[in-house]
């Protein structure tokens, strides 16, 4: 069973972004998500990860009675923003939780454990 | 009209088209405004000083182009990084001026980097600067002296949208699907004239009418216009603000108080620019796709031509405005047709048009709706509901100037 495990952070903007051009400095260390990653996908349970812009840059279409709105920021206005999430294969909502549990987040973030739906007709389509 | 000391040169615009036409190839290459920025800004102090010793060379254009081009490859050399849009770029060879690859100057960069600028996904404010800043050249202190914002707000507010555009992929090409390109379009001609609007009718501040705003939207109108010569709305905007503009000189008293389009000295409206406006819309409409910006361009044609205000073509004008109101609905176009419906039919058939604007309230804290009623009101022989809707819109203008000639008139205290 798959599950999604959502990280959510509390850092600015700015902050996020000094992060992650540091990150991607040439020689930058490798770090404890590299180690976690190699890890999930060695015991075989990867089954997807992305890390995200920040939500400072989200671009938010409304739907109304006319036609779509395209407005800058995100859908809400919150102090966390969705820094990015791994998509787990375990058997189990327990394994997904250890999954969680051994992410390397700093005090403050948050991971929300998500189940992901099967069997649902449109997904036919992502395999046919 | 009179140029000020602090209006803009032809040599300083000349000098900002460089440096725009400079960051708007670089921009296209590198997807990224904040590196084409750095690396322009380099390669014009390295002119500076390069050109100062061995003169200015032939086509100084393409120098800085090559220039800025070498310096952003060796920075991203540097970081080993390469960019969404072009991933050759760590491969580029720098060291041999000769074999640098030029960035192939394309002809609608200029108009990319627009489109980039104004992309709907950006908030307005920071469409706004990101086209003063980018397209017209303007620094970053002008632009917020401009909008009466700190200049930190401003320089944050572009540092956030030039993130944005990178990290989200905001290319700096032109839409090639239709359906995109008319969406994209609009935004680019509603931010041109949200800057010239800005400009003729100050929100914010003291001065009623701020040149340096109107000349930079004109300035943009005109660029608009040489980079899409086929569209007859972007005509259409250029050729409004020409016609609005034309006025400009006798809007104003000596002493600075505001005067009404049926007060104004018409000896002042500037007939090179009504010249100039009125061939343009012509040249717009022959081409049978009217427009918003067309119709309101016909509108200020009409006032242009006309020898005073009561000889005006008032039921041209209230046919436009009915036929603007069917394009694009807006209580705004109809507080405007009922002033021409109460010229041309009488104020109670201008009345009947604006009850029920009134009525709705949407526009209740909007100072030109309460001026059309006390307008009104006053032709209709009611001094006392008039005097009442002055008052309303003495309270509602923004504008100082505009404030105080409204209570001096109508002796409100």
């Amino acid at each position: 069973m798959k599950y999604a495990l959502l990280i959510y952070t509390e850092t600015s903007g700015e902050e996020y972004h000094r992060i992650t051009t540091g990150l991607r400095q040439p020689g930058a260390a490798q770090g404890p998500w590299t180690d976690y990653t190699r890890a999930a996908r060695e015991a075989g349970v990867l089954a997807g990860a992305e890390q995200l812009a920040h939500s400072e840059t989200a671009t938010t279409v409304r739907y109304t009675d006319g036609p779509p709105l395209i407005t800058d920021g995100p859908y809400l206005e919150t102090k966390e923003h969705l820094l990015g999430f791994y998509l787990v294969d375990v058997d189990d909502l327990d394994a997904a939780l250890d999954w969680a549990r051994q992410m390397p987040v700093h005090p403050g973030q948050t991971v929300e454990v998500r189940a992901v739906l099967s069997g649902m007709p449109w997904q036919r389509a992502l395999t046919e | 009209m009179a140029a000020g000391p602090d209006r803009v040169t032809g040599i300083e615009h000349a000098f900002r088209e460089e440096w725009g036409a400079v960051v708007a190839t670089l921009a296209r290459r590198l997807g990224d405004l904040q590196a084409a920025e750095d690396a322009t800004a380099e390669a014009f102090a390295a002119a500076s000083v390069a050109w100062a010793r061995d003169g200015v060379p032939p086509n100084p254009g393409g120098w800085l182009t090559v220039t800025a081009w070498r310096k952003a490859v060796d920075t991203y050399r540097a970081s080993g990084r390469s960019t969404a849009v072009d991933p050759t770029i760590l491969n580029e060879v720098t060291e041999k001026p000769e074999e640098t690859v030029m960035p192939e100057p394309l002809g609608d960069d200029r108009l990319g980097l627009v489109f980039a600028c104004c992309h709907p996904a950006l908030a307005v404010e920071a469409r706004v600067a990101l086209t003063l800043r980018f397209v017209a050249g303007l620094t970053t202190r002008d632009i917020a002296a401009a909008f009466v914002v700190p200049e930190a707000t401003l320089a944050q507010r572009l540092v956030r949208a030039k993130r944005k555009i990178r990290e989200t992929g905001i290319r700096f090409t032109v839409p090639s699907s239709p359906a995109h390109l008319a969406e994209r379009l609009s935004s680019v001609r509603m931010v041109v004239y949200l800057v010239f609007n800005e400009g003729f009718a100050a929100s914010a501040g003291a001065a009623l009418v701020r040149d340096d705003l109107c000349d930079e939207a004109i300035w943009l109108g005109r660029l608009l216009r040489s980079l899409l010569p086929a569209d007859p709305e972007t005509a259409g905007l250029l050729a409004l603000m020409l016609l609005h503009s034309s006025r400009r000189a006798a809007r104003l008293a000596p002493d600075g108080r505001p005067v009404p389009l049926a007060e104004q000295d018409r000896a002042l409206w500037n007939r090179t620019l009504i010249e100039e406006g009125s061939r343009i819309l012509d040249d717009a409409l022959e081409l049978h796709s009217p427009g918003p910006y067309q119709l309101q361009a016909a509108i200020a044609a009409l006032h242009a031509s006309a020898g005073s205000y009561e000889s005006t073509d008032w039921p041209q004008i209230a046919l436009l405005y009915r036929a603007l109101a069917r394009l694009d609905p807006s209580p705004v176009v109809e507080v405007n047709r009922a002033v021409a419906v109460g010229m041309a039919d009488g104020p109670l058939a201008g009345l009947a048009v604006l009850a029920p604007v009134l009525a709705s309230g949407a526009l209740s804290e909007y100072a030109p709706l309460h001026a059309a009623h006390g307008f009104l009101l006053d032709k209709a022989g009611d001094p006392e509901r008039a005097r009442g809707a002055w008052g309303r819109a003495a309270e509602t203008s923004g504008n100082a100037a505009v404030r105080d000639e409204l209570l001096r008139r109508h002796e409100i205290d």
